[in-house]
């Protein structure tokens, strides 16, 4: 029996292939069709999830009159197709803003700020000895710190503490590289492997 | 009014989201359980929406002109069809839907996003050039951690696999750490810039 699933889904993935040759009308079909497929996946889901799980069947089942807010707010949402009320969508902005911004304070200052504070001050001088990891994570986050600080001109002692923390900012760069393409390149992998068991059948 | 009531409100429901974070109290709970769950959620629902109705409708118009014709149609035939298919036969295992998500979606990202290999590492290719100390050390980090994780570095060279995790633990991690601490500092400058009303970009043009 014919897969065509699997048919398709290999096409598919050529087609996407055929950009490594320059941008051509089958790569464009393919991504088109992504683009398309992809906006209405998420349409779907978002509906089924949210608008009907939260919003229609709590206020018509359970009679949760309260959420009524934010489904107006969410119909003020569209005002913006209009230019005379376009101005509406502004509301239910700003109660995102708003609600993000009074939550981004404490739980920012929490988990990115405070923690990582947390986590860098250790024991310099353990049982073992002298700690060097943890003195180069200190001198790390100094430097880097001291690179990121703008009030003040980097020259002099300034400057060259912030070289340091280029260095380890470098150092950073090209490991979260490293670990990009090696994620990609499993990725591809995984393309070719199914390209080639599944689709072209060469190899089991 | 137009630009102070959204401003009104961002103060208001900010200084209670923030205030309702410290407390332990049942109310406080669920006010911010409403807002930042069931109100967040279902407010970019209807973001999404409105995207959804602005790309149709950007499609539509190109359409018109006779930009890329063919192109935008397979789009919009794409945007329609999974509704079609979800309202013919559901969501669930083994439907239309998500027949389509299993074999037209899921690859396609997939090799999108594979694609990406080849271009990160040509870009690597010609930008990745010993040309100063700071170029050579992102180099030099790259290059371990790339043979690290590749079998044959791992296998060839007994030391790298935990040479690359010292130098993510530490140097890399002290560097991500500094960042983060940046990120948090400017997230709360930026939030009170808003709350306070300083920072009003978001409220778009001044219409």
């Amino acid at each position: 029996m014919i897969d065509w699933g699997t048919i398709i889904a290999g096409l598919l993935t050529l087609a996407i292939f055929t950009f490594l040759y320059g941008d051509n009308p089958i790569y464009r079909f393919a991504e088109s069709l992504l683009i398309g497929v992809s906006i209405g996946y998420f349409l779907v889901i978002t509906w089924q999830n949210t608008i009907v799980s939260l919003l229609i069947k709590p206020l018509v089942s359970d009679g949760r009159i309260g959420l009524i807010i934010p489904l107006g707010l969410g119909l003020l949402m569209l005002s913006r197709f209009s230019s005379r009320l376009s101005f509406l969508s502004r509301l239910p902005i700003a109660v995102l803003i708003g609600s993000g911004a009074g939550v981004a304070i404490p739980a920012m200052l929490d988990a990115r700020t405070l923690r990582q504070i947390d986590a860098t001050i250790a024991p310099l001088w353990t049982d073992g000895g002298l700690a060097i990891g943890t003195i180069v994570v200190v001198l790390g986050v100094l430097t880097t710190l001291a690179y990121f600080y703008f009030s003040r001109a980097q020259t002099g002692s300034l400057g060259r503490i912030s070289q340091i923390g280029i260095y380890f900012l470098m150092v950073f760069f090209g490991t979260t590289f490293g670990y990009t393409v090696m994620s990609r390149m499993s990725t591809f992998i995984g393309r070719m492997e199914f390209l080639l068991v599944d689709f072209l059948r060469l190899t089991q | 009014m137009r630009r102070k009531l959204p401003q009104i409100i961002v103060a208001a429901v900010g200084l209670i989201m923030f205030l309702v974070y410290f407390s332990g109290h049942p109310t406080a709970q669920r006010v911010n359980q409403t807002i930042l769950v069931d109100y967040w959620q279902i407010i970019f629902a209807f973001t999404l929406i409105v995207g959804v109705i602005g790309f149709a409708r950007s499609n539509l118009q190109q359409i018109q002109r006779g930009d890329g014709r063919f192109f935008r149609i397979v789009s919009l035939v794409g945007l329609v069809s999974m509704p079609i298919l979800a309202l013919i036969g559901g969501i669930n295992a083994g439907s239309p839907f998500v027949w389509m998500f299993d074999h037209v979606q899921a690859p396609m990202q997939a090799t999108v996003f594979a694609l990406l290999a080849f271009f990160v590492a040509s870009a690597a290719l010609r930008g990745f050039r010993a040309r100063s100390v700071p170029a050579a050390i992102l180099l030099l980090a790259a290059t371990i951690t790339l043979l690290a994780r590749s079998d044959v570095g791992g296998a060839t060279i007994a030391w790298l696999p935990e040479t690359a995790e010292w130098i993510r633990a530490h140097p890399s991690m002290a560097a991500r750490r500094a960042i983060l601490i940046g990120i948090g500092l400017g997230s709360l400058t930026t939030s009170l810039r808003i709350l306070i009303g300083i920072e009003r970009t978001w409220l778009g043009s001044e219409r």
